[in-house]
């Protein structure tokens, strides 16, 4: 009886309009179409595409970010241009071409400030999530990568030309930057655990992988897997892994081999190799699969056509894919229960049941790379 | 939006390309390597080629390089660089197509 007055009352008042009108986000993410400089709204409930969001510039290699509530999202687009895109208006809301090519990007971890890695010229900037407003501008000797968010409104990055690591800390009215020394010869990517406790960089210019412990007072790099990497007698590797995959599953580290067709397993506490996957192709992203022993990779071209599923406990192979031709993006459900994959040459995202391994859906779309569902936005190190 | 334009003057720019490049490559496998350079190519050097990890690809900044030096960097690479041989994909002519499509077209 209570209920159905308030449902009586609610009816009656402005309230009712607005339930009926809202729009949550937190089943929603966003698509990079790259040839075409436009975004993709997907649905994750419905395995639907909602619309089109146009006029993002170069998207090749881009990547986003989203605010605490999951309304808007960053998108850092190749061509330098930084994009904030309201999932409910559809639109950009702001933009500004803040670089002349840039990498990447992260937001802080109390949703402020939103910082782009630079290629050209070499550095990262800081700007107000809100408006976009520059609010720091830090230099580098060359290409940044690698940056990640850390807790305390900091951020970490590393030069590939130089090989530094550094953090910067924009709690104070001044920004605090920290060079934490050299990691080895051209990073190419790097990535922070799920615990904020280690800072990966993976090397394409020299063997082995550095590892910054950032719990410690003075973090330093320190060398591991120092047989891992490019020699001269491996095979050419025709696109750069990427390292923000890099799985943590069953207390270890799943590292793509750089010019080998093979995951590295890394004990987590001991930095010790603990064994080799032989797999399809160059790994690009080793993504685990949430809840579950699982991590799914898939390849470099001319072998992108492929998708394979490995078990952490044995480091075998379980499954093996053919989604679609040119795959080069995975995204889990939150939970684990979806994998939606991206097939750039069937110009089509593909739904996979991470149980049976159905394809559970298709959505057409344009040439798309990264999928990103705005669960991100609570997930540190992104 | 520039990147809607691009695919018609290019097909127009392909049908006037020199006889002697198109001879050595049919035009199916041409369509196939220009999608890998804009695509594959594009990952390091960008969609548009302005560079990114790899250096810029535009014609402004070929600046006329010589389209042979240019066929070995493809076939064999930049030792000590990012840059990896292609020879293992392409083959002679089809890396010489690439050049000439830089130096002529992008």
């Amino acid at each position: 009886m209570k209920s159905y007055l308030w449902a009586a009352l609610l009816s009656l008042s402005p309230f009712a309009a607005l339930a009926e009108d809202a729009f949550a986000t937190g089943d929603l993410g966003l698509v990079v179409e790259r040839a075409t400089g436009s975004l993709l709204l997907l649905d994750r409930s419905e395995h639907a595409a909602l619309g089109r969001i146009e006029g993002l510039g170069d998207l090749s290699h881009a990547s986003m970010t989203y605010s605490p509530d999951e309304r808007f999202a960053y998108v850092f687009g190749r061509d330098g241009g930084l994009s904030k895109v309201d999932m409910l208006s559809r639109q950009v809301v702001a933009r500004t071409i803040q670089a002349g090519n840039s990498i990447g990007g992260a937001i802080s971890d109390d949703g402020r400030l939103v910082a782009v890695s630079n290629y050209t010229p070499g550095g990262v900037k800081v700007f107000d999530a809100e408006t976009l407003a520059l609010v720091a501008d830090i230099p580098a000797e060359g290409k940044t990568i690698g940056l990640a968010d850390l807790p305390g409104r900091r951020f970490a990055w590393a030069v590939w030309d130089t090989g530094h690591a550094f953090v910067g800390d924009f709690s104070g009215p001044e920004p605090v930057i920290t060079d934490l020394g050299k990691v080895g010869e051209n990073p190419f990517d790097a990535v922070v655990t799920d615990d904020a406790h280690t800072y990966l960089v993976g090397l394409f210019g020299e063997k082995g992988v550095s590892a910054i412990d950032l719990w410690d007072d003075t973090p330093k790099p320190r060398k591991f897997l120092e047989n891992y990497g490019k020699t001269e007698d491996d095979m050419p590797v025709y696109k750069m892994p990427h390292l923000q995959g890099w799985a943590f599953a069953q207390g270890q580290f799943v590292l793509p081999a750089v010019g080998q067709h093979e995951l590295l397993w890394v004990d987590r506490d001991t930095l010790v190799e603990t064994g080799r996957t032989p797999v399809h192709g160059q790994p690009v992203f080793i993504i685990a699969q949430p809840a579950s022993p699982y991590v799914w990779v898939n390849f470099a071209t001319p072998l992108n056509d492929v998708v394979q599923v490995v078990d952490s406990r044995t480091h075998e192979v379980v499954k093996t894919l053919n989604p679609g031709k040119a795959i080069l993006h995975m995204e889990f459900a939150p939970r684990g229960a979806e994998a939606w994959i991206s097939s750039r040459d069937d110009n089509a995202i593909l739904v996979y049941d991470t149980h049976t391994f159905a394809q559970k859906a298709r959505i057409e779309a344009q040439s798309p790379s990264g999928i990103f569902f705005t669960a991100r936005a609570h997930q540190p190190g992104l | 939006m520039p990147d809607g334009v691009i695919p018609l003057g290019l097909v127009i720019v392909l049908a006037l390309c020199a006889g002697a490049v198109r001879a050595e490559v049919a035009s199916a496998r041409a369509a196939e390597l220009e999608h890998m350079v804009i695509q594959d190519c594009g990952s390091c050097h960008g969609l548009t080629l302005k560079g990114g990890l790899g250096a810029p690809l535009t014609r402004e900044a070929l600046d006329g390089a010589d389209p042979e030096t240019l066929q070995a960097i493809i076939l064999d690479g930049v030792p000590g660089t990012a840059m990896p041989p292609w020879r293992p994909l392409l083959s002679e002519p089809e890396a010489r197509w690439i050049a000439d499509y830089l130096l002529e077209v992008k």
